[in-house]
C-alpha cells in the first residue's frame, strides 16, 4: 500500500562481468544454478501464487458474472459494457483522473521548490529534510485521516482561515465541490518522499558546471534550466513515474477522510472505492476484476508514454559509476 | 566525479529558484538577509506541515465539544477522560487488543520480509544462474503493477481456503517476497559490496548459505534496518488488507480499532476517545522515526538513484 517503490534503469546483469576465479566447469555451473533458484525459491513462489496466478484467474473473472457463492458465468464482455454505460464508474474515472492530474504535480513541484530551498545547505537542513519527510511516513494512516476529517471540518482551522480571507465555503468534508482538493492537500501534504529523492538527485550535480556557468554570467533561472533540470532529469523520470502511479491507486485516505461512503454525492468516489464496493459490498466480483484490469490498463498506458516520452526529456549521464 | 556530498560552503549552494514566495530572493542567498530569509522561509513550511500533528496531541486533551471548533492549540485545562477507552475498552473489547493484533502483524511481517527478501536478493546480486535476467526484469515489473488487480483474485484463493478472518493473507506475501521494493532495495545494496569477500571465503570452502549468512548479511545492516522499519510502519498503517480479511473485531488491527469509533451513520459518538486512540496509535511509527531517521531517509534517498 504505502509502501515507496522505486525503479531503476540498469538491471543486475550489467554489472555481472566476473573476474575469472569463478568456478568455471559444468559441475560448478549447475550447482550454481541450483543454488540461485533455492535462494530465490520464496520469491518464485510468491509470485506464482500471489501475483501470476491472480492475475490470469482476475482476466478470466473478468468475463464472467461471479458472486463468490455460485461458480462464475462467462458472460464475454458484459461486465466491460456494463461498465462504461455505468454513471458511477464513469464518475469515479473522473475523481480518479481529477486527483491524479492536480495532486500529483503540485505534490512534486512542492517537493521540487522546497529540495532546491534546502539543497541550499544552511544550518539545520538535516532536521528540516526529517521533519518535512515526516508526514509522508503517517500520511496513509486512519489516524492521519481521522485528523483531516476534523481540521477541514464546519467551524474548524481552513473553514476559519477562510472566512478570515474573505471566502465563505464552509468545511470541505460535506462540500462535494471542495471534498477532493481535501484529500488533494492531504497528498501534498506528504510532499517529503519525493522531496528527499530530489535532494538526493541534486547533491549530484557536479559543481564546477554552476561556477563556469556563473563565469559566463548565466542567471539563476538558466543555471536552473540548463543544468539543474537535465542533471536531476532522472530522478524527476523517477518521482513523476512513481507518484503517478501511487495516486492511481489512493484508497484508505478517500475511505476514511470522507467517511466510508465516498461522497458526499460520490465526490471522492475514487476508482479503487467504487472496486470495493463492487467487489466487497455487493459480491459483484466479475464487475471488480474487470475494472481492476481498465486501471491495469490505464496504469500501463501512463507508464508506456512515460517511458515513452523519456528519450525527449530525460538525460542520463554516461554510466554514473 | 567529486563524492556525492553537500555543496562545501554555503556561499556556492544551489542556485536558488525559490518555491513560489517563500523563499529567498533569487541572488540573496549569499548574504546574512538570504539566511534569514531561508530560514524563514523554512520555518513556515516547518509549521505548515508539523500543524496537524501538533493539534492531535493538543486536541486529545480537550473536550469532545471543543475538538473542532476551538482553536487553540493546547487546552487551558486539559483533560484525560479521552483516554478512559484504553481502560474500559470500546464495545467490550480492550483498545490494548487491538494493539497487539497490529504488532504481531508488524513483526510477522518484518520477520518474513526480512527473510525471504534477503535470500532472494542475494540470489539476485551474488549468484549467477541461468534465468536471473529475466526474473530480475519480472520482480521490477511487480513493483509497478496496482496491488488491486490482485485484490479480488486473491481474495476468492483466501475464502476458498478458508483463511479469511486470518492473518495468513496478510502475512504470506511478506514470506514469500512479493515486497518487491525491499528485493530491490537489498539488491542495490548487495550488489556494492566488494566481491573479493566472497572469493575470498569461496577459496576457504565456504558455500553459498555460508557467505550468505555469515559475510553478506552482516555486511547489509542498513539495507536490513531500513526494510525492517518501513515494512513495520506499512503493516501498522496497512488499512485496505486488514479492512478485506479481518472481519471479527477481536482480530482487528489497529486502524480497523479506530474505525469503530464511529456509529452505524459514521458519526463519531466519542469524537474525543477517536481523537485520543488516534494521537496513541501514530506513537509508535513517530517513535521509529525519530530513532532511525537516518535509515530511513537515506533508504528512501538511495531508491531513486541508480546504484
Amino acid at each position: 500500500m504505502g509502501t515507496p517503490v522505486t525503479l531503476v534503469k540498469d538491471s543486475v546483469p550489467a554489472r555481472a562481468a566476473r573476474p575469472a576465479a569463478a568456478p568455471a566447469g559444468r559441475p560448478g555451473r549447475r550447482r550454481e544454478n541450483l543454488a540461485g533458484y533455492l535462494f530465490m525459491s520464496p520469491w518464485i513462489a510468491g509470485f506464482l501464487l500471489l501475483t501470476a496466478g491472480p492475475m490470469v484467474a482476475s482476466l478470466y473473472f473478468a468475463f464472467t458474472d461471479y458472486n463468490l457463492f455460485n461458480s462464475p458465468r462467462w458472460v464475454g464482455f458484459d461486465n466491460f459494457t456494463k461498465m462504461f454505460d455505468d454513471p458511477r464508474w464513469q464518475k469515479s474515472v473522473e475523481v480518479t483522473a481529477k486527483y491524479v492530474v492536480i495532486g500529483t504535480p503540485l505534490k512534486l513541484l512542492l517537493a521540487l521548490g522546497v529540495a532546491l530551498l534546502l539543497a541550499q545547505s544552511r544550518r539545520g537542513q538535516a532536521f528540516y529534510r526529517a521533519a518535512f519527510y515526516a508526514p509522508s511516513l503517517i500520511g496513509a494512516s486512519v489516524s492521519v485521516g481521522f485528523v483531516w476529517r476534523s481540521l477541514f471540518s464546519d467551524g474548524a482551522i481552513v473553514d476559519r482561515t477562510q472566512t478570515f480571507l474573505g471566502f465563505h465555503v464552509g468545511g470541505w468534508v460535506g462540500n462535494a465541490d471542495w471534498v477532493l482538493y481535501c484529500l488533494v492537500a492531504l497528498t501534498v501534504w506528504q510532499f517529503g518522499a519525493p522531496m528527499v529523492i530530489f535532494l538526493a538527485g541534486l547533491k549530484q550535480v557536479p559543481r564546477e558546471l554552476y561556477e563556469a556557468a556563473e563565469m559566463d554570467g548565466a542567471g539563476a533561472f538558466r543555471r536552473f534550466w540548463n543544468i539543474t533540470l537535465p542533471t536531476i532529469s532522472p530522478v524527476l523520470f523517477f518521482n513523476v513515474l512513481l507518484e503517478t502511479i501511487h495516486s492511481f491507486q489512493i484508497f484508505g485516505s478517500a475511505y476514511v477522510v470522507s467517511n466510508t461512503y465516498c461522497g458526499p454525492a460520490d465526490a471522492t468516489l475514487v476508482y479503487t472505492c467504487y472496486l470495493y464496493q463492487q467487489g466487497f459490498r455487493n459480491a459483484q466480483m466479475g464487475f471488480a476484476a474487470a475494472m481492476a484490469w481498465m486501471l491495469l490498463l490505464a496504469v500501463a498506458l501512463v507508464t508506456a508514454v512515460l517511458f515513452w516520452s523519456q528519450n525527449k526529456w530525460v538525460h542520463y549521464a554516461e554510466e554514473a559509476r | 566525479m567529486s563524492a556525492p556530498d553537500l555543496p562545501a560552503s554555503p556561499a556556492q549552494g544551489m542556485p536558488g529558484v525559490p518555491p513560489s514566495g517563500t523563499g529567498p530572493l533569487a541572488a540573496a542567498h549569499r548574504g546574512r538577509a538570504g539566511s534569514l530569509g531561508w530560514h524563514l522561509g523554512a520555518l513556515v513550511i516547518l509549521a505548515v506541515i508539523l500543524y496537524p500533528v501538533v493539534w492531535v496531541m493538543g486536541a486529545s486533551f480537550k473536550p469532545s465539544k471543543d475538538i473542532i471548533n476551538s482553536l487553540t492549540l493546547f487546552p487551558a485545562d486539559p483533560i484525560l477522560s479521552n483516554f478512559r477507552g484504553f481502560a474500559d475498552g470500546i464495545a467490550d473489547i480492550s483498545i490494548w487488543r487491538f494493539f497487539q493484533n497490529s504488532l504481531f502483524y508488524g513483526l510477522g511481517s518484518v520477520v518474513g520480509v526480512l527473510i525471504s527478501c534477503s535470500l532472494t536478493s542475494y540470489a539476485f546480486a551474488r549468484i549467477r544462474f541461468a534465468g536471473r535476467n529475466l526474473l530480475f526484469s519480472l520482480m521490477i515489473g511487480t513493483l509497478l503493477l496496482p496491488y488491486h488487480v490482485l485484490l479480488i483474485p486473491q481474495y476468492v484463493m483466501f475464502q476458498k481456503l478458508g483463511l479469511v478472518n486470518t492473518y495468513t493473507p496478510l502475512l504470506i506475501g511478506k514470506y514469500l517476497a512479493t515486497e518487491a521494493f525491499f528485493v530491490f532495495l537489498m539488491v542495490q545494496f548487495m550488489r556494492n559490496l566488494p566481491r573479493e569477500l566472497d572469493e575470498a571465503a569461496r577459496l576457504d570452502g565456504c558455500g553459498h548459505l555460508r557467505i550468505y549468512w555469515s559475510i553478506v548479511l552482516p555486511l547489509c545492516r542498513p539495507a536490513l534496518i531500513t526494510s525492517a522499519i518501513f515494512t513495520f510502519i506499512n503493516a501498522w498503517n496497512d488499512f485496505m488488507g486488514p479492512l478485506i480479511y479481518l472481519n471479527e473485531p477481536g482480530k482487528y488491527t489497529v486502524s480497523l480499532g479506530l474505525m469503530m469509533f464511529r456509529d452505524s451513520d459514521g458519526v463519531a459518538a466519542n469524537y474525543g476517545g477517536m481523537i485520543a486512540m488516534s494521537l496513541v496509535a501514530l506513537v509508535p511509527v513517530l517513535l521509529f522515526f525519530l530513532a532511525f531517521q537516518r535509515y530511513l531517509i537515506d533508504g528512501m534517498a538511495t531508491s531513486g538513484l541508480k546504484g
